[in-house]
Formats: C-alpha cells, structure tokens, sequence
C-alpha cells in the first residue's frame, strides 16, 4: 500500500478546496448520502434541463478528503453531460474502483480520465472505498428522483 | 511491574503491520489476548471440551465445574455479593437489552421515564429507545459540560416521580470521562430508582465494586478485558434477578415443562437458555487471572502514566485538539486535527503500524452535542508504552506533513 498514491497532490488540493460547493441556483434534483460508518454526509444539487443535460451541479457534505475530492471532481466531470451520459461515467468510475485500473468511458476525454484516475489509489484501501462512491451513488439517485437516502451500507 | 514483559505474553506484537510493529492503541474498541488466554481456548477445545450442565460423563462434569469457576472468579473480580448475581451473556449490549427487555415488560408503562446521559454508546441507548417504542416511555438525556463530564445537578433535575430507571455509563469510551457512579446511585435510591452501570470501558481499566458502588445492574464485555469474544457478563442484584421475567426461552432455563405450564430454572440459569459460550466463559477465567496477575492498582498507575504522557505530548502538536477535560479521566483520547478528516488520519497512522479508531465510537449523541461529525481516538490498554505514543506523535507529524498543514 503506498499512502503516496492514495492521497495524491490533486486528491489533497480538491480535499482542501472541494469545487462546486454549496447549493446552485434553481436546482430541480436533490439527494442526500450519508455513510453510517464514519457519519459522513453529502447532500447533491443539479439542475437538468429538459432534454436530461446537467446545467449545473453541486455539492454540499462534511467528509474526509477522499470524499470531497471524489465529489468535488464528479462535479466538474459531469456538469454539461446528459444523465445516461453520467450514469456510464458513474459505472466506469465504480468498476476502476472495484475491478479494472483503468477508465472505460467514451463520455470523458483524456484529461478527465486521468483526473479520474488520481482516485485509483483507493483500490488498495477497501475501508476507503465507500468513501469515494458515496457522492457519485448520491447523485445517480438525484437524477432519478428517488426520494430515500442513500446510506452506503446498503448499496455496493 | 514489567512493563515490557506484559507486552511480550501478547504474541500479536511480534507481528508487523504493513512492514512496521503494531502500535495497538483501540483498546477501547477491543483488546489483544495474552497467551494464557489464547492457550486455554486451545486446550480446551483440544483436551476438555463438552457441553455444560446436561450430561453426567466426566467431560460435562468437568466443563460444568470450570464454566461455575469462572463465575465465581467474575464475582470475585466486581464484588459481587452472590454467585448467582452473574449472567454470562454474548456481550455487554446483549446485557443491557435483558435488563431493558425484561425490566420494561414488567416495570415501563406509557409516560414513564428512563433516564440517560448525553456520554452512552449506542448500546446503552438503543435498547431503552425499543421501550420508548413499545410501551411509549420517555427517554431523557442528562446533559453533558464541554469537558465531558455529566452534569449532576441536571441529572437530578430530570428525576421525576415517573422515573423508572436511570441507565449510565462508568466510564466514557470517547472522552474517557469516569463518571461518578457512586453520587448518582446515592440520588437514585433517594427515589427508590434502580441504576444501571454501563461497565464496558470501566472494568479493564479501573477497580470495579459493585458491592461498593450500589448499583443494581451492572454489564461488560470479556473481549475488552483481555478475554475471548463472544463472552457478555450481566450483574444484577439477586432481588431482580428473582423478580424479573425470563429473557430467551429454551433448554437449560426451564426447570419443567408441562403441555400446559412452564416453570423456569432458578438462578443463574433462568437467563442462561441454549448452549452458552462454554469454552470462551472458561476461557475467560484466565483474563481475570491476568488482571489479577498485574493487579489493579499496578495496572491503573502505569495506564495513568501512559495516559498522561500522551496528552501532554498531544497538546504540543499544533493543530491538534483533545475532546473534552474530564475531571477525572481514563485512557481514552479522542482527539482532532484541524483540516484532516478523523478517516483520512486514520488510514495514514496504520501505514505507520498504529491502530487508531475513527469515526462516531457509536456515540452519535454526543457527537452531535459537540457539534462534531467524526473524531479519531488512541486508546490505551495495559500493554502500552511511552515508545507506543511517541511513534503515535511522529505519524501525527506524517499526517501533517502529508496534508501540509502548518
């Protein structure tokens, strides 16, 4: 395990200054994420236009630097895609994550691929993974529109 | 006392974690397991095992005589008055929800009252919120001060005519706080108000009396006294023991069963139903004659030592806050870095070989109150040294030095 890799200068500045932060302007998807764990939680606003692109999106949440990275660069990877756009990111993210080391998505350029990557170092810490899905999970059930909480002990 | 022979009868301190010796400081969470613990489990289940209490060959005689020495030890160990006073459950939480099940069926109507403390762990909350649930009772929270200790006066002030128990911690697992036990017992009776006393934290780590402290119920866990999981311990006094309802029903609780009546066994075995923990139970009798082998004002002085050589070092390492300042306080330190995550410290520390715990310590409550999300917490068991917080400092400094922070 190399703590190097895990927190990585770009975790740590996003961790410092999380992008995006608070609620934007006229947001019509919201959820809340709470990881029961460690009582982090982490609360994402969008706003979809009507052909499901994402205009903006934020974040609010109280975490370790994982997490705000993790949140914080979804946000900025995200915002201009449309929803299926994101859940496939979102999929390519969770299976770098668990499985493969390496970005499998059309919707991101190279560059975001590898700010994405800077996440990769988490693999080797499987008490942190959570910590890093948590947002992404959260704002899939934003654009879904689901009404319950979502607690990271109850989904993968 | 040999401090560093202590360390040695732990065999998981000659392991490496990730390449560096293990700094164990979660006592609180759990502790290590001496060798004679280890080896009795071993040979127990190698040289002696049967079931306890039914058969009459050698093995069950034998099992059943080492399973009553440990309860005799256990009553010895808390000062109890009577063997029968100890319950030997899964662990502490499944205790506390024995005292509240069966307490509540028989004595909790709506309205009435249980009162806790803004320091318990879940598991002295949640099992008398299943009451508030149930039966409508109230539950209400004795405050705490920004040291962390309970406010007595406030305690008292929350005693009504509708109280009907008050359920409390002996010693905090997140500020260390050690709460005067005796003073609220003196309250209580003044009412007629029976007292729980959550024992987790408190009966590895300082004199326990329960003949001393008056209480009426007392519960603790074995794995957090150098014993086997898997091994709870309920104190109660003999009058409610007799007076309350049976817990779980099955073998071993009954003393006869007819198609249409049932009589339950006399105690201990009417809270003891289907086939206990025997070989961690016995088990257990050998972490009891490690404490002893220490004794409690040996082990006490040099946790107190290490204690406060650790908080004095802390306070110097800028950016770090210690939770709470208890007035008299054991070896547990919670503790923030201002700018690191409690989660983020914690897995930096373990690169080093220390393990810390980070989060909630399932106190929520009191999180809540301090207005914090997470905290990490170093906490301090017999076998620790000054070289163990000295190494614990320096990958604090790691974890500073990694974050940047001034």
């Amino acid at each position: 395990m190399d703590l190097k890799e895990l927190y990585q200068d770009i975790i740590l500045e996003h961790g410092k200054s999380p992008r995006n932060l608070g609620k934007c302007e006229g947001y019509n998807h919201d959820a809340k994420g709470y990881n029961p764990l460690c009582g982090d939680k982490v609360h994402v606003y969008l706003k979809l236009d009507n052909k499901k692109k994402v205009e903006s999106l934020t974040f609010e949440g109280e975490g370790c630097a994982i997490s705000l990275a993790s949140a914080s660069i979804m946000t900025e990877l995200v915002k201009g895609k449309f929803s299926d756009e994101a859940k496939d990111i979102m999929n390519a993210f969770l299976n770098m994550i668990k499985n493969t080391s390496e970005i499998k998505s059309n919707h991101l350029d190279d560059d975001q691929k590898t700010k994405l990557m800077s996440l990769s170092g988490v693999k080797q810490f499987p008490m942190r993974v959570k910590c890093a899905t948590l947002s992404w999970h959260t704002l899939i059930s934003a654009m879904e529109g689901k009404k319950e909480e979502i607690n990271t002990e109850t989904i993968d | 006392m040999d401090i560093n022979g202590i360390k040695s009868q732990f065999p998981i301190f000659s392991k490496k974690i990730n390449g560096k010796p293990l700094i164990y400081l979660d006592s609180s969470n759990s502790s290590q397991k001496p060798i004679n613990v280890i080896n009795r489990l071993n040979d127990f289940y190698k040289n002696e095992f049967s079931n306890i209490g039914r058969s009459i060959h050698s093995l069950a005689v034998n099992a059943t005589n080492k399973f009553e020495e440990t309860r005799v030890s256990v009553k010895n160990f808390i000062n109890a008055k009577f063997k029968e006073e100890i319950i030997f459950t899964k662990n502490a939480t499944e205790a506390i929800n024995l005292v509240a099940t069966t307490f509540g069926q028989q004595n909790i109507k709506e309205g009435d009252e249980i009162i806790i403390t803004e320091l318990e762990h879940h598991s002295n909350y949640v099992p008398w919120h299943f009451l508030r649930e149930t039966k409508k009772a109230i539950i209400k929270f004795a405050p705490i001060n920004n040291d962390g200790d309970i406010i007595i006066e406030e305690l008292q002030k929350l005693i009504t005519p509708k109280t009907k128990i008050i359920a409390v911690t002996h010693l905090s697992n997140v500020t260390g706080t050690i709460v005067p036990i005796k003073e609220i017992v003196e309250i209580a009776q003044k009412k007629n108000i029976p007292v729980l006393v959550d024992g987790c934290q408190s009966a590895p780590h300082i004199k326990v009396d329960v003949s001393d402290l008056d209480c009426d119920f007392y519960a603790f866990s074995g794995h957090k006294v150098y014993g086997p999981t898997g091994v709870g311990i309920l104190y109660a006094k003999k009058k409610w023991l007799e007076k309350l309802p049976p817990y779980i029903g099955g073998g071993a609780m009954i003393s006869e069963v007819k198609k249409n009546k049932i009589s339950y066994a006399p105690l201990p075995e009417k809270y003891e139903a289907g086939t206990m923990a025997t070989a961690e139970v016995i088990t257990f009798n050998e972490s009891i004659k490690f404490m002893e082998s220490i004794g409690m004002n040996n082990l006490m002085k040099h946790e107190n030592e290490i204690t406060n050589y650790a908080l004095e070092k802390l306070k110097k390492i800028n950016s770090v806050k210690i939770i709470g300042n208890p007035k008299n306080k054991a070896g547990v330190i919670s503790f923030t870095i201002k700018g690191v995550h409690p989660h983020d410290i914690a897995t930096i520390l373990d690169e080093d070989g220390v393990a810390i715990r980070a989060g909630h310590h399932c106190c929520q409550i009191f999180h809540e109150k301090m207005n914090l999300t997470a905290t990490a917490r170093a906490s301090i068991g017999v076998y620790n040294t000054k070289d163990d917080i000295d190494i614990l400092c320096k990958a604090i400094e790691n974890c500073r030095k990694i974050f940047d922070l001034k």
